[in-house]
């Protein structure tokens, strides 16, 4: 079963790596841009709003970041401390609900 | 001209002295042409101090059993010379990273071979009475060359006590009992490639590997554990997304 476990997080956070790499790319190019010659919430707000396409890109971004992340600070936090085992996947996917809720309002809140 | 001899040069080796806890303790040693860092050993415990512990065995590179830690590297001490590692005369010999120290330079290499054990790294034949067929096995096919790439594992324990991750959980298999379960999981003639790749695939097993590659870069023999630990990610998934793991 552990092997399973530990095959599925390796597969997932791959997958998720995978997706995350264009999406930070056209994240950290959007900000350069938008924000030359200032910016502000304002005129952000009345581009993004009613856009599927940037909807559609950070629902991802968000969903990408709610599998990649809780897996990596797992592995972390089993390396760099004495913690392991079943409160940490626990401690993991609340982690990832953490993610989704507060990435799901911040998108919500583009639109 | 006084005719008098120019003095022997000299080597200065800090060797540690105790358990977990000593300290390096420096010695004189004459250097000889193609000396090697056990030869500097067993002259100090032969010659300066005979409660000095270490181990090794064979002194030409086979069994696996001198390795120690040279100016910060695992190595295997019988073949390596002092004119590689000594540039400004001085030499620091410790024990083994990883692995409780008994004594001096002799660590207990049992929980490094208990991992071969739980890593399934035995062979199990597919024809168990042996006598039903004989096994043909192209040299040349893909899978015979992957096991041939990690066959030559000396045990030496330099790979583990290089590697980071299992510095970090010491739970973690370790690249030569990964390697050695690659070499099997290859082998056409093992009957339980699904034991050894769920074993791989365990909580400590290959995929808490970072790949920092420091097992390659120090084995001895030239292998390459990390390869073999990437083969095993890649077989450990199509293992699981065919329903096998």
């Amino acid at each position: 079963m552990t092997g399973r476990l530990e095959a599925w997080l390796y597969v997932a956070q791959r997958g998720s790596a995978f997706v995350l790499a264009p999406l930070v790319v056209v994240h950290l190019a959007t900000m350069i841009y938008a924000i030359r010659g200032g910016l502000s919430a304002e005129e952000i707000l009345s581009r993004t709003e009613d856009s599927a396409v940037w909807g559609s890109v950070y629902g991802l971004f968000v969903a990408a970041v709610a599998v990649h992340a809780p897996i990596g600070v797992r592995s972390i936090v089993r390396e760099m401390t004495p913690w392991k085992g079943r409160s940490l996947d626990v401690a993991a996917l609340l982690f990832c609900a953490l993610i989704v809720v507060l990435g799901v309002r911040a998108v919500g809140a583009l639109l | 001209m006084s005719g008098r001899e120019p003095p022997e040069p000299e080597l200065v080796v800090e060797i540690w002295r105790g358990r977990e806890s000593g300290e390096f303790v420096p010695y004189r040693v004459a250097r000889r042409e193609n000396q090697t860092v056990l030869d500097v050993v067993s002259h100090v415990q032969r010659r300066i101090d005979p409660t000095l512990s270490y181990r090794f065995a064979c002194r030409v590179g086979m069994c696996g059993s001198c390795a120690m830690t040279v100016n910060g590297i695992p190595r295997w001490t019988c073949r390596t010379r002092v004119d590689r590692v000594a540039g400004n005369g001085r030499v620091r010999i410790g024990p083994l990273r990883n692995m409780p120290v008994i004594r001096d330079l002799a660590v207990d290499m049992a929980p490094f071979f208990d991992k071969w054990q739980r890593a399934t790294g035995r062979f199990v034949p597919s024809d168990a009475d042996n006598r039903r067929t004989f096994a043909r096995v192209p040299p040349g096919s893909r899978e015979r060359q992957a096991a041939d790439a990690g066959i030559e594992c000396i045990g030496c324990g330099v790979c583990y006590a290089a590697c980071d991750v299992v510095a970090w959980n010491s739970d973690y298999l370790g690249p030569a009992a990964l390697n050695r379960v690659w070499t099997l999981v290859n082998d056409s003639r093992d009957g339980a490639r699904r034991e050894h790749l769920a074993a791989a695939a365990g909580d400590a097993g290959c995929h808490q590997c970072h790949s920092h590659q420091a097992c390659m870069s120090y084995c001895p023999k030239g292998l390459n554990p990390t390869a073999a630990i990437a083969g095993l990610k890649r077989e450990t998934v199509k293992s699981l997304l065919r329903g096998e793991l």
